[in-house]
């Protein structure tokens, strides 16, 4: 398995998407293009106060969610972070709710309590975004173990960072779910921050994929900037999961393009290493494996309008009520 | 006297305290090269150095269970971690560990840590970073918790903290940081466990701590204009308690209540409603009451998170209701 991924990163990207249908194709560009979208359009409500406490954008990371989701069946679980958006956006959820819920308003998925850093669409099976880093490891990890007591063969799909890898849970999550051989695909996005520290500053090794192995769960390292590549990786980890055999690790490298929270101008970020990550967006990524303009034209504008009515429709739903919020608490 | 910013005192402290005693040394998330989250660290790794301003990974349980170790021998750790919410994290390290230390080993040694933290709600958060989590401490034996409500407080309770021979969870307030107040210049230490009287009142005594020591000033400042004259009691520090500065003031007014952002259930205020009435029956003219936060998590809609704690109003309703 691995010497097979390793020569799948040899591949130009373009001839890795050579394989794959359109329609696949074209439906994981419309989720990073979604994804890069609405972060966008979040930063700019946010700055007119229509937003409010934390807002941890996923720009330039948008290729790992839609990749990775492109591999799961609609039944199967995701269990995202506190960077959470793509994941809700890939995983099927419908803009206006998601946006309602980041102004904190009644149609909001979470009724407005939430917001972005706790955002979850169950109907999606979208359990859920996360204000504790590593706290939804431990959850993925359980759900995986309700899932093998259900009898069911859905898989569950972990998201959390470099930050959370270096949290005791996921060394406990790890050893567990080898242990338990559970139906498991750990995807560590590893934007190279936790917060503002620089992943070389947080760990003693190169790959945190290879923290995998340490526990008997096998390890990937993939290019997080290439959609396609996280695709096939994830597929490869889901059908394991699915067939019984148990967890895979993988680490699926990127870089944050800014700060790590709206209010954050991210400083010590270094300016060289942006400026090479965002020569491989993964947008621009994305247009040169379809290489076809119109098509991508035609989902862009699509995604625009959708976004401008989400937009609206965050805008025009209503506060959450005070007097049934005070009603429904009991001394 | 130096007008300063409450997150300004705590820089103050820390910086004396470390200018003074090598054997301090700061250690959590983001505190080093960013200055912390609220700038309360911000110039220590410049003047101290990486090997006592130390970055930490997110590996909370672990970075406060080193700084036990590094206290049992014979350094003066002091550990931040962002929001109390995530102390959750380390309470093992805290519970099991820092506070019981010195009482199991038989009085070998002692765990001189203290763990500076911040919580509260008001910026929407939301759940997970809005919490008020001090009963949690208070009711460990083992523990010292501090919470000041001023940059003089902030500073005198952080430096007397990190002097401190046993574990303190200081607690600050996340809305306070950029509030002002003078703190005297050259040294400045507030005992713990020592109460202060913030407004000096006949009628009913507000017992109080951190923020709501602020809310309560405004509501006493509204109600001296009806004619209620009512002393504010800051607590500063939760343990040690300051038994004898509250039972002398509510057996001067006859009336207390207890306010606290925390949710009611559980909360301090009926430990010390229950300590009152134990200990100053026959002086009191009515129950001492509890004015306190809701029995919910913390949401993020900022019209709901605001009905959650008590307001400048709920106070005073609340004492109109005693009087």
């Amino acid at each position: 398995m691995k010497e097979e991924s390793a020569s799948e990163r040899g591949r130009p990207p373009a001839a890795a998407g050579a394989s794959l249908n359109r329609e696949l194709l074209f439906g994981i560009y419309r989720n990073i293009y979604a994804t890069r979208r609405f972060e966008l359009a979040c930063i700019e409500l946010y700055r007119q106060g229509l937003i409010r406490g934390y807002l941890h954008p996923y720009l330039g990371e948008e290729a790992i969610a839609a990749g990775a989701c492109a591999a799961l069946r609609r039944s199967d679980y995701i269990v995202s972070t506190h960077r959470g958006h793509g994941h809700c956006i890939s995983k099927g959820a419908d803009l206006q709710r998601m946006m309602a819920e980041i102004m904190g308003r009644a149609d909001g998925y979470c009724a407005g309590r939430g917001g972005s850093m706790h955002i979850a669409s169950r109907e999606d099976n979208n359990l859920g975004a996360n204000g504790i880093v590593g706290g939804g490891i431990p959850i993925a990890t359980g759900a995986a173990m309700g899932v093998k007591v259900k009898g069911t063969d859905q898989v569950v799909l972990d998201f959390f960072s470099d930050g959370a890898s270096n949290n005791g849970v996921f060394a406990e999550s790890l050893n567990l779910a080898a242990v338990f051989r559970l139906p498991i695909v750990y995807v560590l996005e590893n934007n190279h921050y936790a917060v503002s520290m620089p992943v070389e500053c947080s760990t003693g090794c190169c790959d945190l994929a290879g923290r995998g192995p340490a526990y008997g769960v096998p390890g990937i390292c993939v290019d997080g900037n290439d959609a396609v590549q996280v695709f096939h990786e994830t597929r490869r980890a889901v059908e394991r999961a699915r067939s019984g055999e148990g967890p895979t690790l993988i680490e699926a490298k990127t870089y944050r393009h800014g700060g790590h929270h709206i209010n954050d101008p991210g400083l010590y970020m270094d300016a060289q290493k942006l400026a090479e990550w965002k020569s491989r967006d993964p947008i621009l990524n994305m247009r040169r494996i379809i290489d076809d303009e119109d098509g991508i034209a035609g989902i862009e504008v699509e995604v625009d309008r959708e976004l401008e009515a989400a937009i609206e429709f965050g805008k025009n739903s209503p506060e959450p009520s005070v007097e049934e919020f005070l009603a429904a608490i009991s001394d | 006297m130096a007008e300063m910013m409450y997150r300004e005192a705590l820089n103050r402290a820390l910086f004396e305290e470390m200018e003074r005693d090598p054997l301090v040394f700061v250690m959590g998330e983001t505190i080093g090269e960013r200055g912390g989250s609220y700038k309360v660290t911000e110039g220590l790794l410049k003047r101290f150095g990486p090997r006592r301003v130390v970055d930490t990974p997110i590996a909370e349980a672990s970075f406060t269970g080193m700084a036990v170790g590094a206290a049992l021998i014979g350094c003066r750790p002091v550990v931040e971690i962002l929001f109390i919410d995530f102390a959750m994290l380390v309470m093992d390290q805290i519970v099991n560990q820092a506070a019981k230390y010195h009482f199991i080993s038989g009085g070998q040694g002692r765990v001189p840590l203290v763990l500076r933290t911040q919580g509260g709600a008001g910026n929407g958060l939301a759940a997970q970073h809005s919490q008020s989590l001090e009963a949690l401490f208070y009711h460990v034996p083992g523990l010292k918790v501090v919470m000041p409500a001023t940059p003089r407080d902030a500073c005198g309770l952080l430096k007397a903290a990190i002097r401190d021979d046993d574990p303190v969870i200081f607690i600050e307030h996340k809305l306070l940081y950029m509030t002002k107040g003078e703190v005297p210049e050259g040294e400045t230490l507030v005992p713990l466990g020592k109460a202060e009287i913030k407004n000096p009142g006949r009628d009913v005594t507000l017992v109080t701590y951190s923020r709501m020591t602020l809310t309560c000033l405004e509501a006493a400042g509204a109600l001296e204009k009806e004619g209620i004259s009512v002393e504010v009691v800051d607590l500063r520090s939760l343990v040690p308690l300051d038994k004898q500065t509250i039972l002398e003031s509510v057996r001067r007014t006859g009336r207390a209540a207890v306010v606290h952002e925390a949710p009611r259930r559980g909360g301090v205020g009926g430990d010390i409603a229950a300590m009152i009435m134990e200990e100053a029956y026959d002086d009191l003219d009515g129950p001492v009451v509890r004015i306190a936060g809701r029995n919910t998590p913390i949401p993020y809609n900022l019209n709901i998170e605001k009905v959650c704690v008590p307001s400048v109003e709920d106070v005073i309703e609340g004492v109109l209701k005693l009087v």
